[in-house]
């Protein structure tokens, strides 16, 4: 039976900072990876991937009433090299996976995904021969939304659920830190030792 | 005087307008801190309602299954006894389950309810890590109950 969700507490207040002897890791690298965690939780660009009806949703989260911009999700960018997080709005048709793949494979390490909404993250009410039932099956999918599609503010819940996976991120050498991007036989070791996120 | 013209009259007229816009109401929602009002048909979170008694109001006809779309509710009825009463009919949900990462929140299991049990509310904050972390059992969907 699965134990009952705890309300997690998201405000930066009760997140760790700099110097916080109750993270593990190597002590060479603790600070400078609570630094950089921070760093990057607060500096989210998302690349431009809207599929259906979220995206919709998607852009209104970042205009003005609801400025997912406050979070440091500054701009969409609308080439993968400059993005950090792929927002998967929509359903993935089986068509798209391919594409889809291919866009993760061209942002730099290091890289996260949400899944926005029911289609994108399940199927939805779409499980048929034409779509991926679950992004998870074409990328490793960090945070899922359900909705349909996830209000603006649902959907920057999800945003900050990153931010909290990002600092609790923890780097065991100076190369979990990712500070410069490794090479593809490099990012295989990782995956496959577990230590990357 | 050229450059006065040119320059300096359409720059200061420009931050004019900045400064006139400065004094107009915010309308950015600053979310974590201060949530917005939701619509009064907004729909989110489901919940499983009970009477005033304690006694739960779901029955276990699985209507509520029957009426997804998504086909993402899984309804386990059992029989109650005079040991055990868990809701006012014959029979009560052993096993009520929701997959919500597949849940459209359409609200149709709500309008096929006889009872009233299942009603979904506005708690939108549901996003998760895991995929197993969104099935929601019958013990999380389940109102607590009525302490006074």
């Amino acid at each position: 039976m699965p134990k009952r969700v705890e309300t997690v507490v998201l405000h930066d207040s009760s997140t760790p900072v700099i110097g916080d002897a109750q993270r593990g890791g190597s002590v060479v690298v603790t600070s400078l990876e609570t630094l950089v965690n921070q760093a990057r939780a607060h500096s989210l660009w998302p690349v431009t991937f809207g599929l259906a009806c979220c995206a919709i949703e998607m852009m209104g989260a970042a205009g003005p009433r609801f400025d997912f911009a406050r979070f440091g999700s500054e701009a969409f960018r609308a080439t993968p090299r400059q993005a950090d997080v792929m927002i998967i709005a929509g359903r993935l048709s089986k068509k798209m996976a391919p594409v889809l793949r291919q866009i993760y494979d061209q942002m730099p390490e290091p890289k996260w995904v949400i899944s926005m909404g029911a289609c994108a993250s399940s199927g939805g009410v779409y499980n048929n021969y034409a779509i991926v039932q679950g992004a998870d099956q074409v990328v490793p999918v960090d945070v899922y939304v359900p909705g349909c599609p996830p209000s603006p503010d649902a959907l920057i819940y999800g945003i900050m659920k990153l931010q909290e996976k990002i600092k609790r991120g923890r780097a065991k050498t100076m190369t979990d830190l990712r500070l410069v991007e490794l090479n593809s036989r490099d990012i295989v070791d990782i995956e496959t030792t577990g230590v990357a996120g | 005087m050229a450059i006065l013209d040119k320059v300096v009259k359409p720059l200061l007229s420009g931050m004019g307008i900045t400064q006139r816009r400065l004094s107009h109401k915010k309308e950015t929602i600053m979310y974590p801190e201060e949530k917005r009002e939701q619509f009064p048909r907004t729909r989110w979170r489901h919940v499983l309602t009970r009477y005033e008694s304690g006694l739960e109001r779901c029955i276990g006809c699985s209507l509520c299954a029957g009426a997804c779309p998504a086909k993402c509710i899984y309804v386990g009825a059992a029989e109650n006894t005079d040991e055990a009463r868990f809701s006012p009919g014959e029979r009560y949900a052993a096993r009520y389950e929701i997959n919500m990462i597949r849940c459209i929140f359409c609200g149709y299991c709500q309008e096929a309810c006889p009872t009233g049990a299942i009603v979904l509310r506005k708690d939108f904050e549901l996003a998760n890590y895991h995929r197993e972390d969104f099935i929601y059992t019958k013990e999380m969907l389940l109102e607590p109950m009525h302490r006074d």
